[in-house]
């Protein structure tokens, strides 16, 4: 192994400052040119990220030598991972809060930046990209490196793409509550805080192609598999839905490049496959890496995954149309989105069988190790909400489903059910393997989490499933003379108490979430464990674990 | 086995998934460019006036769209709750669509006409003041804001770019016609209403005297929802029958 040269170091120094110095003054231009608030703001954000960027780089000159290569990288991943936790918090959060202005409205207070229009895109974002986001990019530069036995490509690289995502989180975030946004659901963002996400992005492709390809093993893991067609096809559909005429350079305003039928089914495409690709394959990433790691058996069936990988991304892409159902969307392609709907289902489960079956000669690992619990009761939900889906984007469904409640609590047994809980897997995981600890503060407490998230959850999607069914219901009732039973605010009214319910239920998620926030500062802070001794050994990081260890496959 | 193939070289993987994930985009997207029968032929249509698409980017700023459709679907109790089933024709100037996910309040398709400007005026102000069971938030401040108009040209040119046809007396006199449909009694009054037919013209918040408001945009706007078309004239066969 050769050592950096020293050429390699003063180009990546030059080139990390120079993009310091050109963002710092691109910033600066908006903070003072800016035609409205919001670009001057996020003008100034920018400039003040880039200059701290700048005089970190120039602070800590890269010494170059083979310590930076012998070892893996974490101190990205590390940073992610507790992002990760904060913002998960933030997003859960900010998702009760606006659960319960649905049944006490006076919690809007009537101001701009309080009200539920500016504040829900704000949840979305920040449980998807905020928190998902981390997750995702936490979990996968560990993974690609430890199966691939190779070090991060590149050096400051990876801490942009790490701090460059923050950025993104923030301007997004900002931007909602002062009244920025596209209006297209999950694409919110303007267009030069998408054109920022594309640079941060790229950079992420090429940090985890740039590990692949310096891989020790021949064989990329099937994990990794995952973790690319998310990242590629995210990249597609970030750019095409987000295709934008500004008013000006200078303004935070712009308008969508298509409209009205093609505008709807483009950005349909791009939300059900962020739920497919982002919500989807990135987290079954995830699972084919961290169920077999923390379970140590191998994962079920190789064919399988084969399988269950080609014919989940061919297929996902094509659901779109079924947000579109009875529509002025043609015909053609609401039948179209709804036959690979319904055919999606059998990829799907056949992912959540090889996830499961995993768990052969393990499953009493599901009673004593909560954090097995998580990973598997995630795709437990993974599999029921890839049930439910296929079936109401069949069209006699979705005639009752879209529209209502029924379609939030569906995609919340995806989201707090399968993406919340495998994340939540992960991170107890990660975080005694990464900070080098003997196991994580408390395995107690991850019971608990377990429990009260599990609760919390089914106390929200039975109320949505109530609520939305009882909505659909009563909007086409009528009564014996023909006529329409119900005026729309008397279904407003009857969704009192379900939303009631449904905000208790999210207050419990909450609360565990905080739990695990407390756990993982303590635990990242150095604590000694309360209870090692209940702790499997694969709580500890791996340097740390005494006896013979089973090899799952990698 | 084959598939080794794959797992061996990550820019053929890389390949593979691109490949793979963009078939069906292209087959259901690229299509609708190009079929005649896509967008409905029918008589109406016209873009927004100023002072209608300023009302339009504060809905879209207020995120009115997080619980109002404006997608009336083609089903016997969404048309006799809320009209027409909605028309692609009816959206063709929307750059963004605003069909909308979820009805946490009424589908807005065809709201305009619906209500009085005094309804709109007490309702965006307080809702519950006018149906006391509703869960949407108040606006009260779109009254106390006047009418930014500085940038209404440079919007339109954005859109005469995206294929909207704004024309140059259009876009010459965008600033003029914000103000004028908020003025009946003034001579270029008439001017807007040539421009941009079935425009309404007149002071929407119940503030004859003041300037002219985001209330007034936002009323001008949901009172327009819906009444271009006209469905007289509208033949769901022939050329579109799709």
């Amino acid at each position: 192994m050769k050592s950096t040269s020293e050429e390699v170091i003063a180009v990546s120094g030059a080139l990390g400052v120079m993009s310091a110095a050109l963002f710092a003054i691109l910033g600066g231009v908006l903070a003072f040119a800016g035609l409205d608030e919001v670009i001057r703001i996020h003008g100034l954000l920018i400039a003040v990220a880039a200059i701290g960027a700048g005089l970190y780089i120039m602070a800590n000159p890269r010494k170059g030598g083979l310590e930076e290569q012998q070892s893996y990288m974490d101190g990205p991943i590390k940073f992610a991972t507790l992002a990760a936790v904060f913002w998960g918090v933030v997003g859960f959060l900010v998702g009760d809060v606006i659960a319960w202005q649905l049944a006490f409205p006076v919690l809007n207070f009537d101001l701009p930046w309080t009200n539920f229009g500016r504040l829900r895109p704000l949840h979305t974002s920040a449980v998807i990209f905020a928190f998902g986001g981390n997750v995702l990019i936490a979990t996968s530069l560990y993974v690609v490196q430890r199966t691939s036995r190779a070090r991060l490509a590149g050096y400051w690289t990876p801490w942009f793409v790490v701090f460059g995502y923050q950025l993104f989180i923030v301007l997004a975030a900002t931007g909602y509550i002062l009244g920025a946004t596209q209006s297209k659901e999950y694409a919110e963002p303007e267009w030069y805080v998408d054109l920022w996400l594309t640079i941060v992005w790229v950079a992420y492709l090429l940090v985890f192609l740039g590990t692949l390809w310096k891989r020790k093993e021949p064989h990329i893991y099937v994990a990794n598999w995952f973790y690319l067609a998310f990242i590629v096809t995210i990249a597609m559909l970030h750019i095409v839905n987000n295709l934008a005429i500004p008013i000006s350079l200078l303004s935070s305003k712009s308008y969508s490049l298509f409209a009205g039928v093609q505008d709807a089914m483009t950005q349909w495409w791009y939300g059900h496959n962020a739920v497919g690709f982002f919500l989807t394959a990135g987290f079954l990433g995830i699972m084919y890496y961290f169920i077999p790691k923390r379970v140590e058996r191998p994962v079920y069936s190789y064919r399988l995954s084969i399988i269950h990988f080609w014919s989940l991304i061919f297929l996902y892409i094509w659901a779109g149309p079924h947000h579109l159902h009875y529509t002025a969307l043609p015909d053609w392609a609401q039948t179209l989105g709804m036959t690979f709907s319904i055919m999606l289902w059998m990829p799907s489960w056949g992912g959540m069988i090889n996830g499961l079956m995993t768990l052969s000669g393990a499953w009493d690992r599901l009673r004593t190790d909560p954090v097995v619990r998580l990973l598997v009761v995630s795709v437990a939900f993974y599999g029921m909400s890839t049930f439910e889906g296929p079936l109401m984007s069949i069209k006699a469904v979705n005639s009752l489903s879209h529209y209502t409640d029924w379609t939030i609590g569906h995609v919340h047994s995806g989201a707090l059910g399968w993406v919340g809980m495998v994340s939540f897997g992960a991170i107890y995981c990660l975080v005694p393997w990464l900070w080098k600890r003997e196991g994580l503060y408390s395995l107690r407490l991850v019971e608990w989490h377990f429990w009260i998230a599990t609760i919390g959850i089914v106390l929200y999607i039975s109320s949505m499933w109530v609520s939305g069914v009882m909505q659909g219901l009563m909007w086409r009732a009528y009564d014996h003379l023909g006529f329409l039973t119900y005026s729309f605010v008397e279904t407003v009214e009857a969704m009192y108490w379900p939303y009631i319910i449904r905000a208790t239920g999210g207050l419990l998620f909450v609360i565990g979430s905080l739990m695990m926030a407390w756990n993982v500062w303590k635990t990242v802070q150095g604590a000694k464990p309360v209870d090692i001794k209940q702790q499997p050994r694969v709580a500890a990081a791996p340097e740390l674990r005494t006896g013979l260890l089973a090899h799952p496959a990698e | 086995m084959k598939h080794d193939f794959f797992e061996k070289n990550s820019m053929v993987l890389l390949v593979g998934i691109l490949i793979v994930v963009s078939i069906g985009g292209l087959i259901e997207i690229a299509p609708l460019f190009f079929l005649g029968s896509t967008i409905e032929k029918v008589q109406g249509m016209r873009p927004y006036s100023p002072l209608e698409l300023a009302g339009r980017d504060i809905y879209i700023r207020e995120g009115c769209y997080n619980c109002h459709s404006q997608m009336i679907r083609a089903l016997r109790d969404e048309v006799e709750r809320y009209g027409h089933y909605s028309l692609a024709a009816e959206s063709m100037y929307d750059h963004p669509f605003q069909w909308g996910s979820k009805r946490t309040g009424p589908d807005l398709a065809r709201v305009g006409g619906k209500y009085s400007d005094a309804w709109h005026v007490d309702h965006l102000k307080a809702p519950r003041e006018v149906v006391p069971a509703s869960v949407m938030p108040g606006y009260p401040f779109l009254a106390a804001r006047k009418l930014n108009g500085e940038d209404i040209e440079q919007r339109m040119k954005a859109l005469r770019l995206a294929g909207v046809p704004y024309t140059d007396e259009m876009l010459e006199k965008a600033k003029t016609d914000l103000i004028a449909q908020t003025q009946p009694d003034s001579k270029e009054a008439k001017g807007v209403l040539e421009r941009y037919p079935k425009a309404q013209v007149r002071k929407f918040d119940g503030n004859p005297e003041g300037p002219a408001t985001e209330l007034d945009a936002m009323i001008a706007y949901l009172q327009m929802l819906g009444t271009l078309v006209d469905f007289t004239k509208f033949d769901a066969a022939g050329p579109n029958l799709r």
